[in-house]
């Protein structure tokens, strides 16, 4: 059902793009939703957002880090073989319309989410300024489909080694300074979203942020991926993933992406060793 | 008669408390030929049996106890399946103390009829003995039917129009089918293998099972219609948990009855790393609630690992909505009971993981619409109680998903369907409900009988219209 039509490596082999068969949804997903795969029988629930769709061609395309034993099992899966499942489209679609000039930052893979937003802000008549960031030039991706979807682009490098020697946030400060920005989307790692946050606040720039939580079901039914967002608990699976930035609590966030450290850790390593033997 | 007093109700053998704690195998271990008879012989087959009162699809429980004394226990099952298509699952999980048993004419002296223990017995029988035979099925009517969920009232439904001659598709959310019985009530108390072999006899029978379909996302209700579905069916459960909302609720170690039983059951966390889902292993652990779902988490967490399981509730021991037999085994496997005692707000260490529990005590006041005396907080007893795995399974909600992305669909107050009771008919025309959804969370037994009311509805439907 679920099988790999296309598979890239980038950003050296640490990030990876998979492109899916699976019509039902590639007929239904809009930008901002997600989906969750399962590889195999024994395999975890991991939400990923859509990097891409294709209703015509029926697919959809995920773009990932490996950051455990959950992404390093798929990044070991080669074109043409198939994912056990994969649900969706999960969440509910960014909400786009025309503000005039926006400013889409992007950190690391999330890159990958930022892009069909990105694009869809430009489609729709804004002005897009994009700003995107990775720790270094070998670990960025996506430039050329950024540049494509945006007016103007940034890149910044943690090391220099690239673009602006800096944070993406560094970059966003001198176009709040310069320009009559309406809306900022901000997707990347959970500290960088909340820096990016406070900054923007001091700005009084509305600002929107997509969350990673860990889940479950990414149907309202566990409360696994709760988050706190002006005080209240939403389930960022069915009000999320988007959120205004300025009201979510990130450190809570944090905590929570934490919760299965020494697990995880366990579960990479004996992945780890029995790849190798 | 004199017959009947003599023989004790026949004990349904268990495994040892002390070392099924700390497994998944199922507990009890179900009963001999021997041992069936012999309990069968006990049934004094009234004229006016009451026990059938007590059930709500009115299985023929005395003819079914006649055919296991008889040893004809083929003929037994297939009695029971006139009524009842999940009798290993009922047997199992039925509250039958309120129901048949407690209706039991011999209830009044002494011990009814172990009547569940005999249904399992008779369905377990079947499946280890009998030849899987499938029943007759009707010539085909060319209708097509959608049925939203695979829960135990979805699987009725499906079982019933495939039977009819309808074709049959049921759509489930989750990767595996079997609704409640597969992500929720553990592996000790229902066997998983017995719902797949129960989802297998439907697809034998030809209704097809597509699971990852989340109706509402994947597809909306008014498609099917236009994919060509002549009625659709929503059994989606009571699928949203409830929180307390009380501080501290979002500490890492607190979970949802709801995800705790999730992962531990559907994603068999309890073989973690071999499956990869994780879960939290709490030593010291606190469940809040007193229900069903409250002793299979305080018994899940004492099989992975717990030095001590707190079961801590708001009213008495009357209360205790839980079937009796949960709380037994609960009790005989060393779970404490904390009654009268309501949370205030959950502690956490400089981690964010959950290390302690403000409670405060309660008494029984006025009583309140329910007719059941409320609970009112003691002034000045606060207390805090350590722990750190905390499991809230306080009841469920209706999920929202599919109800809020179908149009003309009337709702309650509580956000669950309106349903006639007599048919299962919604305010949407050609869509029918039942189960949790309708009722909020109830039994297994009662989203099957709903389920049987609305495919006799939906079956007039398609022969003869709305
Ligand atoms: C832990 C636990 C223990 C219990 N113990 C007992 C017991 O001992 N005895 C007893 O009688 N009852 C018990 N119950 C209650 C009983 O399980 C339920 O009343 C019963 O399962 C309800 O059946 P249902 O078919 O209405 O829904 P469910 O069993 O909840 O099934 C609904 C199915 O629909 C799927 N679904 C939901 N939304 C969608 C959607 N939008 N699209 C597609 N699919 C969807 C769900 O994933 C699920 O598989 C227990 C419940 C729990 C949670
Ligand atoms: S009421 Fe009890 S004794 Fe009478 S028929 Fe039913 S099970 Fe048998
Ligand atoms: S992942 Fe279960 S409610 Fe969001």
């Amino acid at each position: 059902m679920f099988e790999i039509l296309r598979r890239e490596e980038m950003a050296g082999g640490t990030v990876v793009l998979n492109e899916i068969s699976a019509p039902l949804i590639a007929r239904k997903a809009k930008p901002g939703q997600f989906v969750i795969l399962k590889a195999n029988e024994t395999g975890e629930r991991i939400p990923l957002t859509m990097a891409d769709t294709d209703p015509t061609k029926g697919t959809i395309t995920i773009i990932y880090q490996v950051v455990g034993k959950s992404t390093a099992l798929f990044k070991s899966m080669q074109r043409g073989e198939q994912f056990q499942d994969v649900i969706g489209p999960l969440g509910s679609p960014t909400h786009l319309e025309k503000l005039g000039t926006v400013v889409c930052v992007g950190g690391g893979t999330g890159v990958a989410v930022l892009h069909p937003i990105t694009r869809g802000l430009k489609d729709l008549g804004n002005h897009v300024i994009a700003v995107i960031g990775a720790r270094t030039k070998d670990l960025l991706i996506l430039e050329d489909k950024m540049k494509a979807a945006s007016h103007e682009l940034h890149v910044c490098t943690d090391d220099g080694s690239y673009g602006h020697h800096g944070f993406v946030t560094e970059v966003l400060k001198q176009i709040l300074e310069e320009k009559d920005v309406k809306l900022v989307v901000g997707i990347g790692p959970v500290p960088m979203m909340k820096f990016l946050c406070k900054l923007t606040a001091e700005y009084k720039v509305k600002t929107m942020v997509s969350l990673n939580p860990i889940m479950v079901d990414g149907t309202g039914m566990c409360g696994c991926c709760r988050v706190t967002v002006g005080g209240e608990t939403k389930f960022a699976c069915v009000d999320g993933p988007e959120f205004d930035g300025h009201q979510v609590d990130f450190d809570e966030l944090m905590q929570r992406l934490s919760s299965y450290k020494e697990e995880e850790a366990l579960a990479y390593e004996q992945h780890t060793c029995q790849c190798q033997a | 008669m004199a017959k009947a007093e003599k023989i004790p109700r026949q004990p349904m053998p268990e495994q040892d408390p002390q070392v099924r704690k700390r497994n998944f195998d199922e507990v009890p271990l179900g009963y001999t030929e021997e041992q069936a008879v012999k309990e069968a012989e006990r049934c004094l087959q009234c004229k006016k049996p009451s026990c059938i009162e007590g059930c709500p699809v009115s299985v023929e429980i005395p003819a079914f106890i006649k055919l296991i004394r008889e040893g004809e226990f083929t003929k037994a099952i297939h009695k029971i399946w006139e009524r009842n298509s999940l009798p290993a699952v009922c047997g199992r999980v039925c509250p039958q103390e309120i129901q048949c048993e407690g209706r039991c004419i011999l209830a009044k002296k002494g011990d009814p009829v172990a009547i569940g223990n005999l249904e399992r017995f008779a369905a377990d029988w079947e499946r280890a003995h009998g030849k899987g035979e499938l029943p007759p099925k009707a010539e085909p009517t060319g209708k097509r039917v959608a049925v939203v969920g695979s829960g135990p009232s979805g699987l009725t439904v499906a079982g019933d129009l495939v039977l009819k001659g309808h074709h049959v598709t049921v759509f489930e959310a989750f990767h595996k089918p079997g609704g409640v019985l597969v992500y929720g009530i553990p592996e000790f108390r229902l066997p998983k293998e017995i719902v797949f072999q129960e989802v297998n006899f439907l697809e034998r029978l030809g209704v097809e099972v597509q699971c990852n379909v989340v109706v509402g996302r994947t597809v909306i209700v008014d498609e099917l219609f236009e994919e060509g579905y002549d009625a659709v069916y929503v059994g989606v459960g009571a699928g949203l948990p409830r929180f307390l909302n009380v501080p501290g609720e979002n500490l890492i170690g607190i979970y949802s009855a709801n995800e705790y039983l999730t992962r531990a059951n559907l994603m068999k966390a309890y073989l973690f790393p071999e499956y990869d889902t994780p879960i939290v292993k709490g030593k010291d652990v606190v469940v809040l609630g007193a229900g069903n779902v409250a002793m299979d988490s305080a018994r899940t967490a004492m099989r992975l690992g717990a030095d001590r399981v707190r079961i801590v509730y708001r009213r008495s021991r009357e209360e205790m909505p839980a079937r009796a037999a949960e709380i037994h085994h609960a009790e005989e496997e060393g779970i404490e009971f904390f009654l009268l005692t309501n949370p205030k707000r959950f502690i956490g260490d400089d981690q964010g993981r959950v290390k302690a529990m403000e409670c405060i005590r309660m008494e029984l006041g006025e009583p309140d619409e329910s007719g059941r005396r409320r609970p009112v907080p003691v002034e000045g007893s606060e207390f805090t109680m350590e722990c750190d795995l905390v499991v809230i399974a306080v009841g469920a909600g209706a999920n929202p998903l599919l109800t809020q992305t179908t149009e003309g669909l009337a709702l309650n107050k509580w956000g669950y369907i309106v349903a006639d009771p007599e048919t299962g008919k919604t305010t949407k025309k050609g869509v029918w409900a039942g189960g949790d959804i309708v009722t909020g969370q109830a039994t297994v037994i009662l989203a099957m009988g709903a389920g049987r009311k609305a495919s006799d509805s939906i079956h007039k439907y398609l022969t003869w219209g709305w």
